[in-house]
């Protein structure tokens, strides 16, 4: 066996891993990992910043279903890190993050870039280490990948001293599986519980399933469309659920909570049976815990057994993976007839088919929902979407239908602006042959804009939709609605987006009329590289249907009526209904 | 359910963790953040190596403490985990307290020490230093016949709690099946 030295022993075991790619950004304290580069199997994609290169690694697990991974150094390269962490943790994403640390002995002194970076991501990582040992190398990090792909996914750091990347070791690799005492992701389910659930279903008239991130993250597309098929119970997707189940499915309901359809909530409030899949009731998703689903019993699914109970009192709380409770489920369910059901919903449906903004007539104006619609019809359904947050993406969680897992990323628990063009070059490192989409608010972009120049130098493809309103758009809603239309420190003088574009050597277009957007994507379609569309949209347009912070889930801020005089700027609603923790 | 499974009260978890820098920050760390409200908390060795026994005192009901149990479990080093609430457990205390206790009224003193079984570790010309260990109850009620003499010092550890009965606290449990070995470590 050959002595390694550390920083060979990290790249050996992220080639062992089936690391493909690796975002990062050099500096003092992973220098000799830096060095160590120019023998290994692995591509590096150099980013402009640390949160670039979490967001990166984000992006690309959730596009391939691997576990991505970012490099960074010590002190500033490894808190630059962060909010990528925790963005990863928030929407359960296996991640590995690399940093560097200053040498062993130097410890605890303050240390020039020197940051006890454990300990800052301890809450926001699933688990970290710090090694100080170039012996302990190849074990960690070799945990650090089991943990972060296992159970419930999430990040994981790796805090490796200067010296243990310099010293040498020789390179270990156990042939079984990574032992870890108190480390148990799965879990055994009773038959007696697939049983209940079964029979909880075959009771229910008015069954609603819930999916969430689990049904994507556990891959059980084809189980969950067997289920809907066999029993027609209909199919509420959360944000990060959406393309884990058809959305051209005739019985995918849409979106739920805050931006979802005033169909899907008032359906879940009119309920009697929720099925929940891989989700966590999050606040967004259930408006008013007191009133939420009242009529229903709750089976709720999740791999992580905190999440039962946690915010909704679950009447069945099944530990596991979702694949494996629906493959049990599925021989015990029949099909259901459930049309009196489904012609309620049909019923609430009906009413918000007139609100909404594609039937309304052409005003000559460009709206966002114009705009995505567009971009669904124009790429046929079948782009891989990133975006980031805000208004464009609640619009593009409505307009844009997937129909297939891993199609949609965003930034769903934190809520991370910024989150969008790097985990889109993540997203497109996974997947070169897929039509990647940035579509990204004119503030957000500008919080993660310097990425353009990783597009450039590392050749990336990717077409890049500003929806520009001039606007922090979102916050710019809430103050209208809820703070008397005071724009406080919303609206935004921005760069002409084209010429920074062009800036970086790449194209940059701008669509200011609805007639210009097929020109548009096609022209971007077309380019080798990155290309940058300056959409200038309505300026003061809002997202609709709306359950303000706190409020019902049913008591829906609506669409104007195109028959009603109702004005979008004043909505009917008392203003503030707000929890404080908004 | 009933209503005491519900109600919200002081309860005892045992929980085995590896021995490891930074675990114990961990476990306080997850305290903190989803809010439980630590009352007790005390580390130690166990006849194990490698493996630290934590006994933790907090205020919850009993959906609280599934998820609690729940949360603990989801750190890594966390070996096992058992509220023993509902057990039949000792639970024990310690206290050293040192109490005025001059010539005159340190008969007295003794007197309520026989009564409480604490004993006097320590006699300097002025005071008595007194070590007890019981119940929290039970260190409450000498700490209170004491006050009036003058308590010139006091330090008070956390609960330590063991299941009573022949057999070890890490039986296997019922969604985890995980339990210790005769040899020290851990297998489903």
């Amino acid at each position: 066996m050959s002595l390694m030295t550390g920083a060979e022993v990290v790249w050996e075991v992220l080639a062992r891993e089936g690391v493909e790619v690796v975002f990062g950004y050099p500096g003092g304290a992973i220098m000799p990992v830096y060095d160590a580069l120019s023998g290994a199997r692995v591509r590096h994609i150099l980013v402009r910043h640390e949160q670039g290169a979490a967001h990166m690694a984000d992006g690309y697990a959730r596009a391939s279903g691997k576990v991505g991974v970012c490099m960074a150094t010590s002190g500033p390269g490894a808190t630059n890190l962060v909010t990528g962490i925790a963005n990863a943790m928030m929407d359960s994403v296996p991640i590995v993050c690399i940093t560097g640390q200053v040498a062993s002995a130097l410890l605890g002194t303050d240390a020039f870039q020197e940051v006890d970076i454990t300990g800052v991501t301890l809450p926001i990582t699933k688990h970290n280490y710090l090694v100080t040992s170039a012996d302990e190398i190849a074990g960690t990090l070799r945990e650090a990948f089991f943990i972060a792909r296992s159970g419930r996914p999430g990040p994981v750091l790796v805090d490796i001293s200067k010296d243990a990347q310099q010293h040498t070791t020789e390179l270990t690799w156990p042939d079984g599986p990574v032992v870890l005492p108190g480390y148990r992701p799965t879990y055994t389910i009773a038959d007696e519980t697939i049983a209940r659930a079964a029979e909880l279903i075959a009771r229910s008239q008015r069954p609603i399933i819930l999916a969430g991130h689990g049904v994507v993250a556990s891959g059980s597309g084809a189980l969950l469309r067997d289920l809907v098929d066999r029993t027609g119970i209909p199919v509420a997707s959360t944000l990060l659920g959406l393309g884990g189940f058809a959305a051209t499915h005739p019985l995918s309901l849409g979106m739920m909570g805050m931006h979802g359809e005033a169909w899907v909530n008032q359906s879940i409030q009119e309920a009697d049976l929720l099925i929940a899949l891989g989700m966590r009731f999050d606040d967004r998703v259930t408006g008013k815990l007191e009133s939420y689903a009242r009529g229903a019993r709750k089976i709720h699914v999740d791999i992580d057994p905190s999440e039962i109970g946690k915010l909704v009192k679950a009447d069945l709380g099944i530990v596991g993976d979702v694949a494996e409770v629906l493959s049990r489920l599925l021989p015990r369910v029949d099909f259901r007839d459930l049309t009196p059901w489904h012609e309620r919903i049909r019923e609430l449906k009906g009413d918000s088919a007139v609100r909404d903004i594609q039937t309304l007539p052409p005003t000559g104006k460009l709206h966002a929902a114009h705009v995505i619609h567009d971009l669904y019809r124009l790429t046929s359904g079948e782009a891989l979407v990133v975006t980031d947050v805000g208004q464009h993406q609640m619009w593009e969680a409505q307009y844009y239908r997937h129909d297939h897992p891993r199609r949609l990323i965003t930034s769903g628990g934190l809520g991370t602006m910024g989150f969008a063009l790097p985990a889109a070059i993540g997203a497109r490192a996974a997947r070169p042959d897929a039509d990647v989409w940035v579509v990204v608010g004119d503030g957000g972009f500008q919080m993660t804009a310097a990425e353009l120049s990783t597009c450039a130098q590392e050749g990336i493809k990717l077409n890049v939709a500003i929806i520009n309103n001039g606007y922090l758009g979102m916050v710019r809603q809430w103050q209208q609605f809820f703070y008397d239309g005071r724009y406080m420190a919303t609206p935004l003088r921005n760069p002409d987006f084209v010429k920074l574009a062009e800036a970086h050597g790449l194209r940059g277009l701008r669509v200011s009329r609805r007639e210009e957007i097929e020109e548009a994507v096609r022209t971007a379609q077309a380019d080798p590289g990155t290309v940058v569309i300056d959409f200038r949209v309505e300026q003061e347009d809002s997202v609709y249907p709306m359950v303000p912070s706190g409020a019902d889930l049913a008591d829906m801020i609506r669409r104007p009526s195109p028959s009603g005089s109702a004005s979008p700027a004043k909505p009917a609603v008392s203003p503030i209904v707000e929890t404080s923790d908004d | 359910m009933t209503d005491s499974k519900q109600k919200s009260m002081s309860r005892t978890f045992i929980t085995y963790v590896e021995d490891r820098p930074g675990v114990l920050n961990r476990v306080v760390s997850l305290f903190r953040r989803r809010g439980y409200n630590i009352e007790s908390l005390t580390v130690g060795r166990t006849a194990r190596p490698e493996v630290s026994r934590i006994t933790l005192v907090v205020e919850a009901d009993a959906d609280m403490a599934r998820r609690i149990e729940a949360n603990l479990y989801k750190l890594v080093n966390v070996l096992y985990v058992e509220d023993v609430t509902a057990s039949a457990a000792i639970v024990r205390e310690m206290a050293l307290i040192k109490v005025h206790a001059p010539n005159g009224k340190r008969a007295e003193v003794l007197q309520l020490c026989e009564v409480f079984r604490a004993r006097a570790v320590d006699v300097a010309p002025d005071t008595l230093c007194l070590e007890i260990t019981g119940t929290q109850d039970k260190i409450d009620g000498l700490i209170d016949v004491l006050r009036p003499f003058g308590i010139v010092e006091m330090v008070r550890t956390g609960a330590v709690a063991m299941v009573r009965g022949a057999g070890e606290a890490a039986r296997p449990a019922p969604d985890r099946a995980l339990r210790l070995t005769d040899s020290g470590t851990i297998a489903a």
